[in-house]
């Protein structure tokens, strides 16, 4: 199964719809890279709105393809993430604090557009 | 009980099955959307460890109940057991951070926190038996 990613000008936009097993998400990490690069990417938003568990694997998975995108240039903002999915993650005690966050995919093209000027 | 189900972990779509199962029940016994997540969570980290450190190993979840003083409550069991390498310090693999394969350490302590009963029983060279519970308020 493999993540769709959908390209907005310099910005790439991810809508997660599938179970996050262990290959879907580590195949969306190369395939994010790797449009990244061909792209030559600013931004990236990837919306979480229909993920309904993150476990500290998939955790580690999305802080690693936040962490890569930035080396390669591209800032990602989180969207989405469900009041169970944080709340669960607070408990397991995973911060995804350095990972910027909006509330929907609008918000999180709002908030690239404001720190990268448009 | 008749709601019980046993899901074998033998590679890694056994997790995703465990975890379809967890959410399944846990929605069935009544939990609320946070506490469902949280039961697919814990099932999720124990299945993953099953997956990473044994060759093969089980996931049993059983609908159960207890009298307590108000009346009768329902709740979740969890069982993840395994024939692996078995855990040398209990302790140790409870602190927050602590991994011996590079992920973030979180799991086991993750799963205690996340589940109102935890209880791990291992034997170096025997294997693993971790069974915990979350009961429906
Ligand atoms: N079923 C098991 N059999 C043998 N060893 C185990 C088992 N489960 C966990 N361990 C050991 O306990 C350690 C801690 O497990 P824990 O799930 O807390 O963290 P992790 O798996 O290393 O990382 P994370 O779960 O955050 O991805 C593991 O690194 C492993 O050495
Ligand atoms: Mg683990």
């Amino acid at each position: 199964m493999r993540i769709p990613i959908l390209k907005l000008g310099r910005y790439l936009l991810i809508s997660v719809q599938v179970e996050l097993d262990d290959q879907t998400a580590l195949q969306f990490q190369e395939d994010l890279l790797n449009k990244i690069h061909q792209e030559g990417s600013l931004g990236v938003v990837i919306d979480l709105t229909s993920v309904d568990m993150i476990d500290s694997f998939i955790a580690k998975v999305i802080g690693d393809v936040v962490e890569m995108s930035s080396l390669m240039g591209a800032k990602v903002v989180l969207t989405g993430i469900q009041p169970a999915v944080a709340i669960t993650l607070i408990d397991m005690g995973v911060s995804l604090q350095e990972v910027q966050t909006a509330l929907d995919l609008e918000q999180g093209l709002e908030r690239l557009q404001q720190e990268l000027g448009g | 009980m008749s709601n019980h189900s046993c899901i074998e972990i033998a590679n890694e779509w056994g997790i995703v099955s465990a975890r379809q199962a967890g959410r399944e029940l846990s929605k069935e016994i009544g939990f609320g959307s946070v506490d469902q997540a949280r039961i697919t969570t814990a099932i999720s980290e124990l299945a993953r460890n099953i997956y990473l450190y044994t060759e093969i190993g089980k996931i049993d979840l059983e609908e159960i109940s207890d009298n307590h003083k108000n009346g009768k409550v329902r709740g979740i069991k969890v069982v993840a057991s395994d024939k692996g390498p078995g855990i040398e310090n209990l302790r140790d693999v409870m602190i927050d951070g602590f991994t011996t394969s590079g992920g973030l350490g979180a799991g086991l302590p993750g799963v205690k926190r996340l589940m109102d009963e935890f209880d791990i029983e291992s034997i170096p060279g025997e294997g693993t038996t971790i069974t915990t519970i979350k009961w429906l308020r």
